[in-house]
């Protein structure tokens, strides 16, 4: 049975529509540590512009955000910082490891540094680079748009806990260097 | 810089134990552990010199013609007559404790802290010894040479907070 749809009207699925509001109106949070985070600013200035993408609106509280952008080192003593802010971030909410630091530690190849936030934060884009170039960051967040486009449900079911984390490689597979015994008992 | 030699020979006959030398146009001066606050408190009240401009550690493990463990350094300042002077005691383990500069110079405390935090020298009589730098939890003194550059873990191993947590 045919229907005939005014042409201002559009069907859509829900899951879809609400994909659609996400990725058009991505509100980063700037956790910007490093030189990385200089890139970031130029990112969101007028050169690079980018609100032509729908996500300049920088928001340096993380009750208001829904996309965590790690720009730069993190050491062991920023590390809880980083992980309350993360977690006081509504959900649904994404992240993106900007440059070689935040995402495996770089050249700081050393014992406080992090190596790679995605042992303790979901993360869903890596950029290489060290700093990366605006474009990059960009294209980054191009990709995350089509990722939450294609990924996304209405209820939100993509980020259950349990199935985010197994989805997440480096969470698991990372191997523990050397022994923390006595980091651990003190822990404790 | 050169201290005056005034202020050298007064040291020197007051106490015994003290090394001088010169190293490219700066004084240098061992003192034993036993002396430091001593040598530290007569360089400040008898010879003005009233700005401590660092307190640091040097590891000499395997270190060549080195003969002790770790050399505290304290470099003074005497801001009205222009000297300059370092000041090192040598340290041995297990004897890791001097005593605290605080009293001499408030300015000691947060340096002192982060010797403490770095090599594990703890100074007798500090009013805050906390580490300054490195997570309380932390449990080794990352400066020391049989520290492995990477750590024992502690990057990895650090624990993941939880939604109620934060």
């Amino acid at each position: 049975m045919a229907v005939d749809l005014p042409d201002n009207v559009v069907v859509t699925k829900l899951d879809e529509l609400a994909s659609w509001c996400r990725k058009n109106s991505l509100w980063p949070m700037p956790f910007a540590t490093a030189c990385c985070g200089i890139e970031l600013m130029a990112t969101g200035a007028s050169k690079y512009d980018l609100a032509r993408f729908g996500a300049e609106v920088f928001r340096f509280s993380p009750r208001q955000c829904d996309l965590m952008i790690v720009a730069g080192r993190v050491v062991m003593k920023m590390l809880p910082v980083l992980q309350r802010i993360w977690q006081q971030m509504p959900e649904p909410k994404w992240c993106i490891s900007m440059g070689a630091c935040a995402s495996t530690g770089g050249v700081f190849d050393t014992y406080c540094v992090v190596q790679g936030v995605d042992r303790f934060l979901p993360v869903d884009m890596y950029i290489p680079g060290c700093p990366p170039r605006p474009e990059q960051l960009i294209q980054a967040i191009i990709d995350l748009q089509d990722k939450i486009q294609r990924e996304g449900t209405i209820f939100g079911a993509e980020f259950k806990q349990t199935q985010r984390q197994q989805a997440k490689r480096a969470l698991i597979e990372l191997p523990v260097i050397g022994q923390a015994s006595e980091f651990r008992a003190a822990q404790s | 810089m050169l201290t005056r030699p005034a202020v050298i020979t007064a040291l020197t006959q007051q106490f015994a134990g003290l090394t001088v030398s010169e190293f490219r146009g700066d004084t240098r001066l061992v003192a034993p552990r036993e002396q430091a606050f001593a040598v530290l408190e007569q360089l400040k009240f008898a010879h003005g010199f009233d700005l401590l401009v660092d307190v640091t550690c040097v590891d000499y493990l395997n270190a060549r013609e080195a003969t002790d463990r770790f050399g505290l350094v304290y470099l003074l300042a005497n801001t009205v007559e222009n000297d300059r002077l370092t000041v090192r005691v040598f340290l041995n383990e297990p004897e890791l404790t001097v005593p605290s500069m605080v009293p001499l110079w408030e300015g000691a405390n947060w340096l002192e802290r982060e010797v403490y935090d770095m090599f594990g020298i703890t100074f007798a009589g500090h009013p805050d010894l906390r580490r300054i730098l490195l997570p309380d939890e932390f449990a080794a003194y990352p400066l020391r040479k049989d520290y492995p550059l990477r750590g024992r873990g502690e990057r990895h191993n650090f624990p993941v907070l939880r939604r109620d947590q934060a």
